[in-house]
C-alpha cells in the first residue's frame, strides 16, 4: 500500500463558521494504480489532493505514505517527503517563468539529494527527452504551447523518481488533442509502475485511469 | 540546496529589476562612501597631527618659569625669571631618564646680509638642541660646547633665511650682521615646514645662548625662556616629570606647600589631546554617516518585502518540489546580501575616490586604509543580513498551499 488514509477530516475556519471540506475520508491506493477522483467544484477533491501531496495538513485522521505516518510531520519533514516521494502536476502548469525548460526540470534536483551540476543537467535532459521535448530545452515557458508546458511539468514531476504523481486537473487548460497526448503519457509512465492520482471533472479524461472515484460534499460516494 | 545555484538565482532576480536594485543599493552606496571618506580624511588628519608633533622633537618636555605675584598683580606664565641655565645643568646631572636638554633664550632682530635684510626670531641654545628638537644641520655644522663657553659669534640659519636673505646662495662661511655685529654662518638647518599652529619653523636663526645674552643683549643673567628636555621613552615621561619637579623645588628652596615657580608641559600629552579631539570628530562624523547606511538597510528590507510578495507563487512552486524553509530563507538572504555587498563595494570605491579628491584639493593627507574598507564592507554585509532576515523569514514561513493559490 503506497497510500493509506484513514478517517481524514479537514475543517476550514471562515470567520465564525467552520466549513468541513473533508468529512471522514478513507482511501487506499496500491503501488502502480492510476486513480481518477471526480466531483463537482467544492466537493473536496482538490483539498484531498493537497493533503495527499503534503502541501496541506489534515485537521484529524491518519495518513501513511509508503508506510510512514506523515500527518504529524513538521514543515521541513513534509518538504523532504515532497522532495523524495511526490511529484506534482498542476492545472496552470506552475512553471517558473523566465527560466528555461531545462532549469525548471532541474529545480527539484536542487532540493533533493546533493548532486553535482553535471549530473543534474544529464538527468533533466534525459527527462525532457522522455517527454519528447529534447528540441525545446532552452525555451522559456512563454515560448511553449500549453501541451508542451504541461509536458515540462511532467518531466519536472518525474525527475526525482517519486513514488506517486499527483495531478490536479492536468488537462484543464489544454485543448482536446493536447489533453489526450498528456493522458497517453500518463498511461505510459503508469505502465512502467508509477502510481498516479489525478483530480478531474472531465469524464473522458477520467476514462484513461484504471479506476474512478466520485466525491460529493467531502465524502466518497 | 547548493549555494552556487542560489547565488545564480539571486543575481538573476536582481538583474530582472535593474533600476529597482540600483536604487535600493544607492542607500548603501551613499552610506558606505560617506563612512569611507570620513574615516580616510580623519585618519589622514591624525597622521598629519602626529607628524607635526613629532617634528617638535620626540618625548619632549618643556619647562617654563612660573608666574610672578608682584603686590597682588600676577604676571602670566613665564613672568618670573626664576629658571636658569644652571637649573638645566642640575636636571641634566640628576635626572636619569633624560637623553638631552637644552635651554632656550628667545629674541628677535633685524638681520642684514649684503643689501638684504630680514626680521626673524633668534634662539639661543646649546648643541644638545639638535638632539632635543630632532633638528640637524643639512649643510655645515652645529656650534660646539666651546663656542657656548666663549660666546662665539657663530650661528645656524633656517631654510627660510636662506631663501629670503641669501637668495638661495650657499650661506655657510658667509657673514651676517645683527645690530651691526658680524656673525659667521656655520650651518644651515634642515627644513621643518609649517608647525601645526601655522608658524614657519624655518624662519629662525640658532646660536649659542651665551652669545644671545652677552653679545646681543649685554646681559649678565642666565635666566631662560624655557628648558627643553628630551626623555628616553614615552613611558618615562611621568617619572621624569616628577623627578624634575622635585629637583627644581629643592634647588629653588621652595617651602612645603608653596606653589611651584615653574610649569612642566608634556608635548606628548598635547599631541594626545589634539589626536583625541580629531578622533572624536571622526567618530562623530562616522556615526552620522552610519545612519545613512542604516537608512539604506531599511530600503533593502522594504524592497525584499515587496520581492517576497511578488514572488509568492515562485516560493510555492519551490516548496512544492521540495524546498525546505531554510532553502527559501537562504534564497532571499543571499539576495539581500548581494544588494548590500554590491552597494558596499561601489560605495567603498566612491568613498576612496572622494577622499582622494579632498586630499588633492586641500593638500590634506588622506589615508584610505584597508581596515576602513574592510570595516565598511563588513558593516554593509551585516546590514544586508540584518535587514534581509525579516523578509526572508516571512517567505520561509509561508504555507505552500497559500503560495500556490496566490495570484
Amino acid at each position: 500500500m503506497v497510500i493509506d488514509i484513514q478517517h481524514i477530516r479537514k475543517v476550514y475556519h471562515v470567520g465564525e463558521v467552520d466549513v468541513t471540506a473533508l468529512d471522514d475520508v478513507s482511501l487506499s491506493v496500491e503501488r502502480g494504480d492510476f486513480v481518477a477522483i471526480m466531483g463537482a467544484s467544492g466537493s473536496g477533491k482538490s483539498t484531498l489532493l493537497n493533503i495527499l501531496g503534503c502541501l496541506d495538513r489534515p485537521s484529524s485522521g491518519s495518513y501513511r505514505l509508503d508506510d510512514i505516518e506523515v500527518s504529524g510531520m513538521s514543515p521541513d519533514q513534509l518538504a523532504n517527503v515532497r522532495s523524495r516521494k511526490l511529484g506534482f502536476i498542476f492545472q496552470n502548469f506552475n512553471l517558473l517563468s523566465r527560466t528555461s525548460a531545462l532549469e525548471n526540470v532541474e529545480l527539484p534536483l536542487l532540493y533533493g539529494k546533493p548532486t553535482g551540476h553535471a549530473a543534474r543537467h544529464r538527468k533533466a535532459l534525459a527527462m525532457l527527452e522522455r517527454v519528447e521535448l529534447a528540441s525545446r530545452v532552452h525555451h522559456f515557458p512563454g515560448q511553449l504551447s500549453g501541451g508542451q508546458q504541461q509536458r515540462v511539468a511532467i518531466a519536472r514531476a518525474l525527475v526525482n523518481e517519486p513514488a506517486v504523481i499527483l495531478a490536479d486537473e492536468p488537462t484543464g487548460n489544454l485543448d482536446s488533442r493536447s489533453s489526450s497526448e498528456i493522458m497517453k503519457l500518463f498511461q505510459e509512465v503508469n505502465a512502467q509502475g508509477l502510481t498516479i492520482i489525478m483530480v478531474t471533472h472531465e469524464t473522458d479524461v477520467a476514462g484513461f485511469a484504471r479506476r474512478t472515484l466520485q466525491m460529493r460534499d467531502g465524502r466518497f460516494i | 540546496m547548493n549555494i552556487g545555484p542560489t547565488i545564480k538565482v539571486a543575481f538573476r532576480a536582481l538583474r530582472r529589476n535593474r533600476v529597482r536594485s540600483a536604487l535600493t543599493s544607492l542607500g548603501i552606496i551613499i552610506g558606505t562612501a560617506a563612512v569611507i571618506a570620513v574615516l580616510s580624511v580623519g585618519q589622514g588628519a591624525a597622521v598629519m597631527i602626529q607628524s607635526q608633533i613629532g617634528s617638535m622633537g620626540s618625548n619632549l618636555l618643556l619647562i617654563f618659569p612660573g608666574s610672578m605675584n608682584n603686590g597682588g598683580v600676577r604676571s602670566g606664565s613665564g613672568g618670573q625669571q626664576s629658571l636658569t641655565v644652571a637649573d638645566g645643568e642640575t636636571i641634566a646631572r640628576e635626572c636619569p631618564n633624560i637623553v638631552a636638554l637644552s635651554p632656550l633664550i628667545r629674541t628677535g632682530n633685524q638681520v642684514v646680509y649684503g643689501n638684504n635684510n630680514w626680521s626673524t626670531s633668534i634662539q639661543g641654545v646649546t648643541p644638545a638642541f639638535s638632539r632635543v628638537r630632532n633638528w640637524n644641520a643639512s649643510s655645515g655644522d652645529y656650534f660646539t660646547e666651546a663656542d657656548v663657553r666663549t660666546g662665539a659669534r657663530v650661528c645656524l640659519v633656517g631654510a627660510t633665511i636662506v631663501t629670503q636673505l641669501f637668495l638661495d646662495e650657499n650661506p655657510v662661511g658667509q657673514s651676517i650682521r645683527i645690530r651691526n655685529i658680524p656673525f659667521r654662518v656655520i650651518g644651515v638647518l634642515e627644513p621643518k615646514g609649517t608647525a601645526a599652529w601655522g608658524q614657519d619653523q624655518d624662519d629662525t636663526i640658532v646660536m649659542p645662548w651665551t652669545t644671545v645674552r652677552r653679545v646681543l643683549q649685554h646681559s649678565p643673567f642666565s635666566n631662560v625662556n624655557n628648558l627643553m628636555v628630551s626623555v628616553a621613552s614615552a613611558d618615562d615621561i611621568a617619572t621624569a616629570t616628577r623627578t624634575i619637579s622635585a629637583i627644581l623645588r629643592q634647588s629653588h628652596r621652595l617651602q612645603e606647600g608653596s606653589d611651584d615657580d615653574f610649569t612642566i608641559t608634556d608635548m606628548a600629552e598635547i599631541a594626545k589631546t589634539i589626536t583625541s579631539v580629531s578622533s572624536l570628530m571622526t567618530l562623530l562624523l562616522s556615526v552620522i554617516a552610519s545612519i545613512s547606511l542604516l537608512v539604506g538597510g531599511i530600503g533593502i528590507m522594504n524592497i525584499m518585502l515587496v520581492s517576497v510578495t511578488e514572488r509568492t507563487r515562485e516560493i510555492g512552486i519551490r516548496m512544492a518540489v521540495g524546498a525546505r524553509q531554510h532553502d527559501i530563507m537562504l534564497q532571499f538572504l543571499v539576495e539581500a546580501l548581494a544588494l548590500s555587498l554590491l552597494g558596499g563595494l561601489i560605495g567603498a570605491g566612491l568613498g576612496a575616490l572622494a577622499a582622494n579628491v579632498v586630499s588633492r584639493v586641500n593638500h590634506w593627507p588622506v589615508l584610505v586604509s584597508v581596515q576602513s574598507i574592510g570595516l565598511a564592507l563588513f558593516f554593509s554585509s551585516v546590514i544586508g543580513v540584518f535587514f534581509g532576515f525579516y523578509p526572508a523569514w516571512r517567505a520561509a514561513r509561508l504555507n505552500p498551499i497559500d503560495c500556490l493559490r496566490h495570484e
